[in-house]
């Protein structure tokens, strides 16, 4: 099993690796045929990032037929192999990519000028495919920036600063800093910006919503689209959902997915049971929203598990198109699922979430041909190792 | 009570915001007084920020094009802020390429400073900012410790060295000991000196000036006159202190000085045009 990618050598790639760093601690790689596939998750898996580089972007791409693969590495040694960008873009001609499934080694072969060659051998594990499930063409919310507005509004509010919420009409964005506690209110100071439509390439606010999300994730991307010039897509629904944040070119795509707080602020700083009394404005559409963690779940529909989340009403799954060609293995996402209706369980004791993001919308794809059944999985329970040997082949 | 501030003028911004980024670095709260012609930035030197004080006083007209206030009350035509000025400068470095900066006295969930700034943009409609910064309105009653601090009846007065020498030389003396005596004399000579079980460092400076204090000083032409000119005036001060002022220094002073009142107190004077900052360090046994 050995894949091999061969590109000029671009600041892309590294600038890919990069903002995915700040998503989470460990890339997954997975070489498909649409493309090599580099993804992150924060260990809250809160956030979710994924670059899609199309064959087209190497001028070698070879993987193997008929036979997935996928492995993980800590971020940091891949981010070692570019360190210095500036000066690996004066010096680096190529770079080659090798997977060697036999020997469990990841290379990066940078030719630089005068024949000198530098050889990065990383070691890896396998890994579970990483996917989160979302349906960007369905957002209610779309818009497209380019980024240096986007890093014009971000540089007012404090690095410190975790959350921002966007909020939108038809003519307007705002964008404000989030502060959580009524009891802080008093001490931290607000900011506000209001955005124009017509600062945006595009601008179609058909729900109008405020969505509240990490603002670090969004610095990532920023440092990705601000280099690479790229304008970048937003797309949401509504609070509790998550949004999409998205660039492309012909030959690469990246998502962001970061999770959005659930509607109401006073949601969140009660327990469960306040919960239950009060709900959100919007009335949830079961009556199982009694935890307001419910409602960052996306697509965790089918589930028979018992739970908090089992009478959902199914929501039908919905993979982005791009990302989700391979056909993965039911027992990646009942693993990943396990996670998720732990989490939600803890939730559902007295306890009130502590993350005020909570683990969502993982499940890895379902093949195409049960994605739009409603149907429930019965592989679901079973708690599988992510052992490749279960993958079926395509 | 009611206040309004507007600032056009680019370089008005960029001055405003570099006074209020110095203070920042002095202080993490202070008093902010405004008066129909003047802002002043008070820290009045409790215990609880080492003894030091502070006093900043701003023209108003020289800074901003539109300037409204309402005091109080007529006859006490004034307002009193707490303020941190960590979030004012945070506000104003972020607008500096606004076409114009508004600041006002607003009441939103809590009484607020706002600083809404319109930046220009390609498109017809300018992008606005606000930023609502967290105040506490200071009650008369209170207001009297925030007022302007006599001048020292002080030893010796002498102008300082270059602010960054006198930053680099401390910088340095901060690694060797935490106490640092200033002494200096009338006849322009002024020395830095540490000593500890190990080393004593002394830096010395000569021909700095003494300044012309005249009637205005309140020594009375006092001691100062009749002074032996070489006999040094000292004040042994804690070196963060020193060190603080030194490094958040952003104004550019035209004139800087230091007055000496042996063994009570260090007031350190920058003057900058409209702006004048004074810094008092009280001295440590």
């Amino acid at each position: 099993m050995l894949c091999v990618c061969v590109c000029a050598y671009r600041p892309v790639l590294a600038k890919a690796i990069q903002s995915l760093s700040r998503i989470g601690d460990e890339l997954y790689v997975e070489p498909q045929e649409d493309g090599l596939a580099l993804r992150s998750v924060n260990s809250s898996r809160s956030a979710y990032a994924c670059f899609l580089f199309a064959p087209l972007f190497f001028t070698r791409y070879t993987i193997p037929s008929g036979h997935a693969f996928r492995c993980k590495m800590a971020i940091k040694s891949v981010q070692a192999v570019f360190r210095s960008l500036a000066s690996l873009e004066k010096t680096v001609e190529k770079c080659h990519i090798e997977l060697d499934g036999q020997k469990n080694r990841l290379t990066f072969t940078l030719h630089c000028r005068h024949g000198l060659l530098k050889t990065h051998n990383l070691s890896f594990q396998d890994s579970e495919s990483l996917q989160a499930v979302f349906d960007k063409d369905s957002c209610a919310n779309v818009f497209r920036a380019q980024p240096r507005l986007l890093v014009d509004t971000v540089v007012h509010f404090p690095p410190s600063l975790e959350e921002v919420t966007v909020s939108v009409s038809d003519e307007r964005m705002w964008v404000r800093n989030h502060v959580e506690e009524e009891a802080e209110q008093s001490k931290a100071m607000l900011t506000e910006l209001c955005l124009a439509s017509d600062e945006f390439d595009h601008f179609a606010a058909q729900a109008h919503n405020s969505i509240t999300f990490c603002l670090k994730e969004l610095r990532g991307l920023l440092v990705f689209a601000e280099s690479t010039g790229l304008p970048i897509s937003i797309y949401f629904d509504e609070p509790g959902s998550p949004v999409v944040l998205s660039v492309t070119d012909n030959v690469l795509e990246g998502n962001f997915v970061l999770a959005t707080l659930s509607d109401d602020a006073s949601l969140r700083k009660n327990n469960t049971e306040r919960v239950r009394t009060s709900p959100p404005p919007p009335p949830p559409p079961d009556d199982f929203m009694n935890d307001d963690m419910d409602s960052y779940l996306i697509a965790m529909d089918t589930s028979i598990a018992p739970g908090p989340s089992t009478s959902r009403p199914p929501t039908t799954p919905l993979a982005d198109s791009t990302c989700s060609k391979q056909p993965a293995a039911a027992n990646h996402r009942t693993r990943l699922h396990s996670e998720v209706e732990e989490e939600d369980e803890t939730s559902d004791t007295d306890k009130p979430p502590n993350k005020k993001f909570c683990s969502l919308f993982f499940g890895s794809v379902l093949p195409p041909s049960s994605q739009m059944s409603t149907q429930p999985l019965t592989k679901q329970e079973v708690l599988a190792s992510d052992s490749e040997d279960d993958t079926p082949g395509d | 009570m009611k206040f309004r501030g507007k600032i056009v003028d680019i370089a008005c911004l960029n001055h405003f915001t570099r006074v209020i980024t110095t203070i920042s670095k002095l202080t993490k709260m202070c008093v902010l007084r405004l008066t129909p012609d003047n802002l002043y930035f008070v820290l009045s030197g409790k215990v609880a920020n080492g003894g030091v004080s502070m006093w900043c006083e701003l023209s108003q007209a020289n800074f901003f094009d539109e300037y409204q206030m309402e005091g109080v009350s007529s006859e006490a035509n004034e307002i009193c802020l707490e303020v941190t000025p960590e979030n004012l400068s945070r506000a104003l470095k972020t607008v500096q390429s606004a076409k114009a900066v508004k600041i006002k006295l607003t009441k939103k969930h809590c009484p607020c400073l706002t600083i809404a700034a319109e930046l220009p943009t390609m498109s017809s409609i300018n992008r606005v900012v606000t930023h609502d910064v967290p105040v506490d309105v200071i009650p008369r009653r209170l207001w009297h410790e925030f007022k302007e601090p006599s001048m020292p009846d002080f030893d010796v007065s002498i102008y300082l060295p270059p602010l960054k020498t006198l930053k680099n030389i401390v910088d340095r003396m901060k690694n060797l000991s935490n106490f640092l005596v200033v002494e200096a004399n009338l006849n322009g000579e002024m020395n830095l000196k540490i000593e500890t079980d190990l080393v004593s460092v002394t830096t010395h400076f000569k021909d700095l000036g003494n300044p012309p204090w005249g009637d205005d000083a309140s020594q009375d032409g006092g001691p100062s006159q009749s002074r032996d000119p070489d006999d040094m005036a000292q004040a042994r001060v804690d070196i963060r202190k020193l060190q603080q002022f030194l490094m958040g220094q952003q104004v550019n002073p035209s004139k800087s000085m230091c007055n000496i009142v042996h063994q009570r107190i260090l007031h350190l004077i920058l003057l900058h045009e409209d702006v004048s900052l004074q810094y008092f360090i009280p001295a440590v046994a």
